[in-house]
């Protein structure tokens, strides 16, 4: 009984490309599936939207959307009929090709990540031998797109927001990669759907996941910080910084145009969520042996949603960093931390289990923390800002 | 050949042409990326998929950030330049000889008259055991190389003299 509804939608495709005729059935089981993950998480798109404004004006002390719909719920609809039926503007001097291929750049690679996650038990679209190589890959692509709606807005502001995007997203990939290096190291394998499998195992009432050793731990920091930067979420919302540069790469973007960003800005966010899911947090696998009834994709979404609402606490709770706090952050304290923790893992890995591996990793991630973290906010380095090109 | 092949193919081919002919520098800096990525999509068809993904995420991810930012920050893209230069005929006449030179060449070697081996399946796993014994030398001297550059780069970058006030 748990296992038909655990594979309740694999058992639902085959079925319905069953009845397709045998040529076609390999195209209807792409394109049932495609549909399936655009649908799913479009929608979860619009919930969240809402969430998170709901969420914020509570931490914010206000009420948020409270006017369409019980509790303001179904404001999602309204803002997307609004977007949908507003004026396309597109500025006189921009360059009209560029400016609209932008949007669909951005949106079609954050899509095509969604291809190599695991969501479930058999519910991954294709099983890559290199899933999580094709997962960064994707990723890389973004930046050309956020370039590119940057350069052809013909707008500064747009411009100083594209490079402000691309500086942090360059500066923050490097972490995000080393810290999930870590995983691939301990698994011996890029493929996501073996990831997932390796932490299918219970350790008396702890589950074998891979946040649950001292590696494991300081990678799922270092990830999370590092996917936060990289989905230009605050506090690295510095790309779109209203107070600064208006909204940054996107400021000439109206419409459904605008709303494609911001589909895809928050498309990629699931889906590095679901990423980091799937290296550190046992991907679909149950928490302990006695919720093993919970269907796998339940799981998941669950998993999703918490990191979601870690993702609007964080955004409601934190300031937005300086510029040269962004870049020191990522490069004097990230990086080095994201080094050692490759070796904590190659430590890991090589020493027999028991209390002695436990303390010696451990010291490994707690030691550079500390000191690391003491070099970044020490108050004696506040010198006297010299402006080389500005005076 | 698959008809996929084809298609990738005249995207790649396409592509090329228009990152040789356009006007403005930006614009070919992005027909070069998506030429790129149907040479990634080439690779990915061939089941070369190590290759195929590491060719998206270095050239499309970070190669042609570099080129569109070196145009930004050198050239100013107001003037263009009459399509056909002076150096238009040495041009062509350059590139004909290192054509005919290659054709050759490829014609001589023995690979072109060499019977096809049977495809291997080199998995992502097979290439990171041989990268880690037997190129482990090759890996580390690039290794080498590269941090000498970033070190060189970040020298250049700190080059910080005191503002004449």
């Amino acid at each position: 009984m748990t296992d038909a509804i655990d594979q309740i939608f694999v058992n639902l495709k085959h079925w319905l490309v069953g009845w397709c005729p045998a040529d076609l059935q390999p195209l209807a089981s792409i394109i049932l599936s495609v549909a399936m993950v655009i649908g799913v998480f479009a929608g979860l798109f619009a919930v969240v939207t809402v969430i998170e404004r709901k969420g914020l004006g509570r931490i914010q002390n206000r009420y948020g959307p409270n006017r369409v719909g019980p509790f303001g719920f179904l404001q999602f609809a309204a803002d997307g009929i609004k977007t949908l039926t507003k004026e396309d503007i597109v500025p006189r001097a921009a360059d009209r090709v560029v400016h609209y291929l932008a949007p669909l750049a951005l949106v079609m690679p954050v899509f095509a990540a969604y291809a190599v996650l695991p969501f479930g038990r058999n519910m991954t679209l294709t099983e890559l031998d290199g899933g999580l190589l094709f997962f960064f890959a994707m990723g890389a692509s973004t930046e050309l797109a956020v370039f590119m709606a940057g350069w052809s807005s013909r707008n500064k502001y747009a411009l100083f927001g594209a490079m402000r995007a691309i500086a942090q997203m360059i500066s923050y990939e490097i972490p995000l990669i080393l810290s999930a290096i870590t995983v691939v190291m301990l698994t011996g394998s890029l493929s996501l759907v073996k990831i997932v499998a390796v932490q299918g195992t219970y350790a008396g009432w702890l589950p074998d996941w891979n946040v649950f050793t001292p590696w494991g731990f300081a990678g799922f920091v270092l990830f999370m910080i590092a996917a936060a930067a990289e989905s230009n979420r605050s506090p690295f919302d510095l790309p779109e910084g209203e107070s600064e540069i208006i909204a940054g790469y996107y400021i000439e973007y109206s419409g459904f145009k605008f709303a494609l960003f911001f589909l895809g800005e928050y498309l990629g966010m699931f889906a590095i969520s679901g990423l980091a899911i799937t290296l550190f947090l046992g991907g679909w696998h149950a928490p302990a042996v006695w919720l093993t009834w919970v269907p796998s994709y339940v799981w998941f979404m669950a998993k999703l949603m918490a990191l979601i609402l870690l993702f609007i606490w964080v955004r409601g709770t934190l300031p937005r960093l300086r510029q040269d706090q962004l870049m020191n952050f990522a490069w004097k304290f990230m990086l080095p931390l994201a080094l050692i923790n490759l070796l904590t893992a190659g430590l890991w890995h090589f020493i027999p289990p028991g209390g002695v591996r436990w303390f010696i990793c451990s010291a490994l991630v707690v030691g550079p923390y500390l000191m690391l973290g003491q070099g970044l906010t020490s108050p004696d380095k506040a010198t006297k800002r010299v402006y080389r090109f500005a005076d | 050949m698959p008809p996929s092949f084809y298609i990738l193919a005249a995207l790649t081919i396409a592509a090329t042409a228009a990152a040789l002919s356009l006007r403005n520098l930006v614009h070919c800096a992005l027909a070069l990326s998506v030429a790129f990525i149907g040479l990634a999509a080439v690779y990915l068809q061939l089941d070369a998929q190590f290759v195929g993904l590491a060719q998206i995420l270095v050239y499309v991810g970070a190669v042609s950030i570099l080129v569109v930012f070196a145009i930004l920050l050198t050239r100013n893209d107001e003037a263009t330049k009459p399509l056909v230069s002076r150096f238009s005929v040495a041009g062509a006449a350059t590139a004909l000889v290192v054509l005919g030179v290659l054709t050759w060449a490829i014609d001589k070697s023995e690979f072109t008259h060499r019977k096809l081996p049977p495809a291997p399946a080199a998995t992502v796993r097979q290439i990171g055991d041989a990268l880690m014994t037997h190129y482990v030398l090759a890996l580390e001297v690039i290794a080498l190389l590269l941090t000498a550059a970033l070190i060189g780069a970040v020298i250049i970058a700190m080059h910080n003299e005191e503002p004449k006030s």
